[in-house]
């Protein structure tokens, strides 16, 4: 007992001295402990959250679905209130400019929402778009992007609404959904007039109900589950979102979490190599105590404690800041989130944060902590005693293999599977490996070829890289992972916008029709010609449904046990197919081929897309029965295609051979090229104007919302791996400061020896130069790596080369490198040489 | 058998495929209360002896029984109980901790012992080698005699039956050298404390009991006062 009071009272006498040193030390960690407390603070008050607004989210206490109208219920009773809906894309016009767009048109009766409220400005809108007449409520993106304003009209169909409202929030919806299908609530009283409930138009129909403020909805509900299955109504209470919602919100916290550990690992890095400038410093004084009979143990206790108590204060500041990092959080993640977030500390967070970021960090630094044990009492006598032999010491071997298992653990904590754990511990060994090797392998190149004609101020400042206690390796790894981080989120994000604009340039259709009537087709068709568009291709659509596959239906596979059912999604899905013997441009044949009908009665083979197959469960040959209109079709899978769903084009997961469904009710597709924006827009006005039931996207609307998703994306994305950053950046600074005392004796000795300011200056900006620039390059390496490799495995593109993004990361990398490295050194040069031999 | 025998003791270094032997089967005997010198040429090996015989390092072959006790049958830990028992040791360059004040440097070793009067024996000690006003100084703030005089005071501390010094006075103008002397004798004679001192300074070595001369790793001579 007495040895561990005065193992703390060495420890303590030591850290009077270094307190400043330790916590730069420890600094770096802060932002990684921030981030990952700030994310799972926001994390645990997003689940409370949903949990308290999840009525809000639905807006009623069950929602009906189907795609057919849903008659009255035998549930209709127990409800205390009930509304409805029918929603459905379609273009609505602005009739005074003659613009008009796809949206998400919902025909409303009664008064849903049951909870919360639909945001509208004026804010009385809603209470006047209720009372009748032919209002309607528009989405405040749409009204942004025509300037429309309130009092303006909306054509949707044949029939033609006032605006009288802004919708700023819907329950349940987030600024996402807003983006992709911008929604026009319409009274379902005039929703006839607008003739757009007709055959091939794609109608959602729902209805909500309030029930007791007492009832027990699940309890409730259950005698009538059955009924509704049959009915192939599909059921959501709030529970049901709650769970939903809460698990999609949670993959994306635990997901961000991991991005804050990279950080978190990243500053681990930083206090490895800062704490091993320490331990070299206090070698003698090791070699001393030594001399004095303390055990190895014990001032390896002495040393580490130290360690422990500066990790506690930097996890204590990195969870302070944290907690705060919640107040911004909820404006960044504003689009995504279908709730009001609250700001509170979390306490299970902070705890858990803390002890994260601590446990990491001693981890790190016992890496070239544990040297202290293993040095010579005879250093006292003979200062040059060489190093005793590290690799030996086995206690290095458990920490280095402690590590990742740590991060290992902390993986699969988030992850929960095996596969995934292993696979971010493997990419983050990697990556670490990877730079590492980068690192050390220019430093050796350039130690091994410097040329020696090179100039003076060029070599000095070269070889300053080398400098004892230098931290240039870590260095690059830090700044270099945190560079490929950023630069890898910006090169995939332009990429894919490029991808998209590009396809406009080729010889590529670039407007889409659909929803077209078998009577319209040939007055459309006469429409582009009159204008010389061509068309690209004219597709037939069937809907229909699956009755049964291999003699199973939809009843028997519910009782089926339940690893031999097929995934309900297979009978309860409408089909949209068409007809085809060939693959058009975007398919690969994978498996079997497509088997033409050549005489009626012959077998039919229906072609799948193999991706959807493989999810499904669905096989070559499997004997499926599709329900066409009510007329049963027998058919059997005669072949799987690869179907690239990157192109404006139509894509089927299912297509069956000719004559088969050409008497079969359908509706139509067309494909054109115009040359530029001004004729899209003229077709797209005259088409609306004269068939408002024809629904046209243009490649140029897809790119806008493209682009306009990615930068929402994007954003969280770069607010996520701008913690890399400024981890690196402390991380750089923190070795600044370290090794300043290093650099005033080095500037000093340069000026002693005659050499002027403005060469000493020179010598000290290339030296960042060359910082700056290895690690800048090191991290473009690597994402460039990482972005092939994303391209060939989840975006399917060609891989190209980012030459000027890359310049820009390099830039913006190496001049900040030179000026916290100018900042650092400004008040060295300025001090006179006797001060600076005297610290 | 005295305080420290040392038996046929040799050392050698294998550096690549050449092996290098610095110590070659010395062998004599010191008595409590001694005070010898050791001397020679630089590099003949008087560090490496000075090392061995305070349980330092270990030696290639021979024994070294310190107070009765034979090192090679110590692991490092037992042989650093028994310097923070019986060993002191004054350095050439001082060798104070930086991070403490001249007071708990002397400290440390009374702690180790655990001794619940330290600061007042240590204030006491300081008082003797003239710095008792500069008890609260780092090590940084004081001047090499100084920084001496403290390291004296922490090597009488545990009154130690053996004190070793590797040229106490080599980075010591000749005044301040002399005090240094003078002090080292005179505690040695006040506690009985036996010391080995290693040291180039012929005037120094002539102080001792017995002066121990080594060249080339073996002992060539042994003078007595
Ligand atoms: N770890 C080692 N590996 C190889 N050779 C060593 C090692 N340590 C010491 N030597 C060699 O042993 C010899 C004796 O060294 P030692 O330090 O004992 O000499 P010294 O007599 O104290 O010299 P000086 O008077 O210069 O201090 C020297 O030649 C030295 O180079
Ligand atoms: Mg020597």
């Amino acid at each position: 007992m007495h040895n561990f009071s005065w193992t703390l009272k060495m420890a303590y006498r030591d850290f009077r001295k270094n307190r400043v040193k330790l916590f730069l030390f420890v600094s770096s960690i802060i932002i990684g402990i921030a981030a990952l407390v700030g994310i799972s603070s926001f994390g645990d008050n997003l689940t409370k959250d949903i949990d308290q607004q999840a009525k809000e989210l639905l807006g009623a206490d069950l929602v009906l679905e189907n795609n057919q109208p849903i008659g009255d219920l035998s549930f209709d009773s127990l409800a205390v209130a009930q509304a409805a809906e029918v929603n459905f894309a379609s273009m609505v016009v602005f009739p005074n400019t003659g613009d008009s767009r796809l949206t998400q048109v919902r025909a409303l009766e009664g008064d849903f929402p049951f909870y919360g409220t639909l945001e509208t400005i004026p804010e009385d809108a809603e209470g006047n778009f209720r009372s009748g007449g032919k209002k309607a409520l528009v989405e405040k993106i749409l009204m942004a992007q025509f300037n429309a304003e309130i009092g303006d009209s909306i054509k949707v169909g044949e029939s033609t609404f006032v605006i009288v409202g802004e919708l700023q929030k819907v329950p349940g919806q987030t600024g996402i959904t807003a983006t992709v299908a911008p929604a026009v609530y319409i009274p379902m009283d005039h929703l006839k007039e607008t003739g757009l409930v007709q055959y091939g138009s794609r109608l959602n129909y729902a209805k909500y109900y309030k029930l007791a403020d007492e009832a027990e909805v699940e309890n409730l509900i259950k005698p009538f589950k059955e009924e509704w299955e049959e009915a192939n109504l599909r059921s959501n209470t709030v529970e049901d979102r709650k769970r939903s919602t809460g698990r999609s919100f949670q993959n994306l916290t635990n997901f961000l979490s991991l991005v804050a550990f990279i950080a978190l690992l990243l500053g681990s890095v930083g206090v490895a190599s800062a704490v091993n400038v320490f331990v070299k410093e206090k070698m003698p004084s090791v070699a001393v105590l030594r001399c004095l009979g303390v055990k190895a143990s014990q001032i390896f206790s002495i040393y580490l404690s130290q360690i422990v108590v500066m990790g506690l204060i930097g996890s204590a500041l990195g969870a302070a800041l944290g907690t705060l990092l919640q107040y911004i959080l909820p404006q960044v993640f504003a689009d995504f989130l279908p709730v009001e977030v609250s700001v509170q500390a979390s306490w299970s967070a902070i705890g858990s944060g803390m002890l994260t970021g601590l446990m990491i960090s001693v981890l790190f630094a016992l890496l070239p902590m544990l040297k202290v044990r293993k040095v010579s009492p005879m250093a006292t006598l003979r200062p040059n005693e060489g190093d005793t032999q590290l690799r030996k010491d086995p206690l290095r071997w458990v920490v280095m293999f402690l590590i990742p298992l740590f991060i290992f653990s902390f993986s699969l904590y988030l992850l929960k599977g095996w596969q995934e754990s292993l696979g971010f511990t493997g990419f983050v060994l990697f990556a670490f490996g990877a730079l590492w090797l980068v690192a050390t392998g220019i430093m050796w190149l350039i130690r091994k070829f410097l040329p020696i004609s090179l100039s003076y101020p060029l070599r000095q400042s070269l070889a300053n890289l080398y400098r004892p206690n230098n931290q240039t390796i870590s260095l690059i790894a830090t700044i270099g992972l945190g560079t490929a981080m950023i630069s890898t989120l910006f090169f995939i994000q332009n990429q894919l916008l490029d991808e998209a604009r590009f396809a406009d340039k080729e010889d590529q259709p670039n407007m889409l029709f659909f929803d077209i009537q078998t009577p319209q087709v040939a007055s459309v068709k006469e429409l582009l010609q009159e204008r010389n568009l061509p068309i690209l291709q004219e597709v037939p659509i069937v809907t229909m449904r699956l009755e049964s596959i291999n003699a199973v239906t939809k009843k028997i596979n519910e009782d089926l046990p339940e690893e031999a059912r097929k995934s309900r999604s297979l009978y309860n899905r409408e089909f949209r197919v068409t007809y085809r013997d060939s693959l058009i441009s975007s398919e690969r044949l994978m498996a079997g081929e497509l088997k033409p009908v050549k005489t009626p009665g012959d077998s039919i083979f229906v072609s799948f897309e193999q991706g959807y197959a493989e999810r499904t469960g669905i096989k070559m040959g499997d004997a499926l029965v599709f329900n066409v209109q009510g007329r049963l079709i027998k058919t059997y899978v005669g072949s799987m295609r690869d179907v690239k769903f990157n192109q404006v084009s139509t894509n089927f997961l299912v297509i069956f051979p000719e004559q088969v469904l050409d008497n079969a009710p359908k509706f139509h597709v067309l494909i054109t090229k115009t040359k530029n924006d001004r004729e899209s827009a003229d077709i797209q006005a005259s088409i609306v104007r004269q068939f408002p039931n024809i629904s046209v996207i243009s490649l140029g609307t897809i790119v806008e919302t493209l682009e306009e998703i990615l930068g929402k994306i994007s954003f969280v994305i770069q607010f996520m791996a701008f913690f890399s950053i400024a981890t690196g950046i402390l991380v750089l600074i923190s070795s600044l400061i370290i090794s300043k005392y290093q650099r005033m004796k080095e500037s000093l000795l340069l000026r002693t020896l005659g050499a002027g300011m403005p060469l000493v200056t020179k010598i000290n900006t290339l030296e960042y130069f060359f910082l700056g620039s290895l690690a800048a390059l090191s991290g473009i390496l690597l994402s460039f790596l990482a972005t092939s490799l994303l391209n060939q495995f989840v975006f399917q593109l060609p891989f190209r080369v980012a030459l000027q993004e890359a310049i820009v990361v390099y830039l913006v990398i190496t001049g900040l490198t030179i000026l916290l490295g100018w900042l650092n050194g400004r008040n060295i040069m300025g001090k006179p040489p006797m001060e600076i031999l005297r610290e | 058998m005295g305080i420290l025998s040392v038996q046929d003791v040799s050392k050698t270094y294998q550096s690549g495929n050449r092996k290098l032997t610095v110590l070659d089967q010395v062998t004599f005997d010191i008595q409590a209360g001694e005070s010898i010198a050791i001397v020679g040429p630089s590099g003949s090996g008087k560090t490496t002896l000075l090392g061995l015989c305070a349980g330092l390092d270990t030696s290639s072959q021979g024994s070294i029984s310190l107070n009765g006790q034979q090192m090679e049958n110590l692991s490092e830990d037992q042989r650093a109980a028994l310097r923070s028992q019986h060993v002191g040791f004054i350095f050439q360059n001082f060798q104070l901790l930086p991070t403490l004040t001249a007071l708990e440097n002397v400290m440390v070793p009374l702690e180790l012992k655990r001794r619940k009067d330290a600061s007042k024996k240590a204030l006491e000690l300081l008082e003797k080698v003239g710095l008792k006003d500069r008890a609260t100084h780092y090590p940084s703030q004081l001047s090499g005699g100084e920084q001496q005089r403290v390291s004296i005071a922490r090597a009488f501390a545990n009154e130690p039956l053996v004190l070793f010094a590797d040229e106490p006075t080599g980075n010591l103008d000749t005044e301040t050298g002399e005090m240094i002397e003078d002090l080292i004798f005179n505690l040695n004679k006040e506690q009985g404390t036996t010391l080995i001192l290693v040291t180039h300074d012929r005037e120094l070595a002539r102080r001792t009991d017995r002066i121990i001369q080594i060249k080339g790793g073996k002992i060539q001579e042994e003078t007595h006062a």
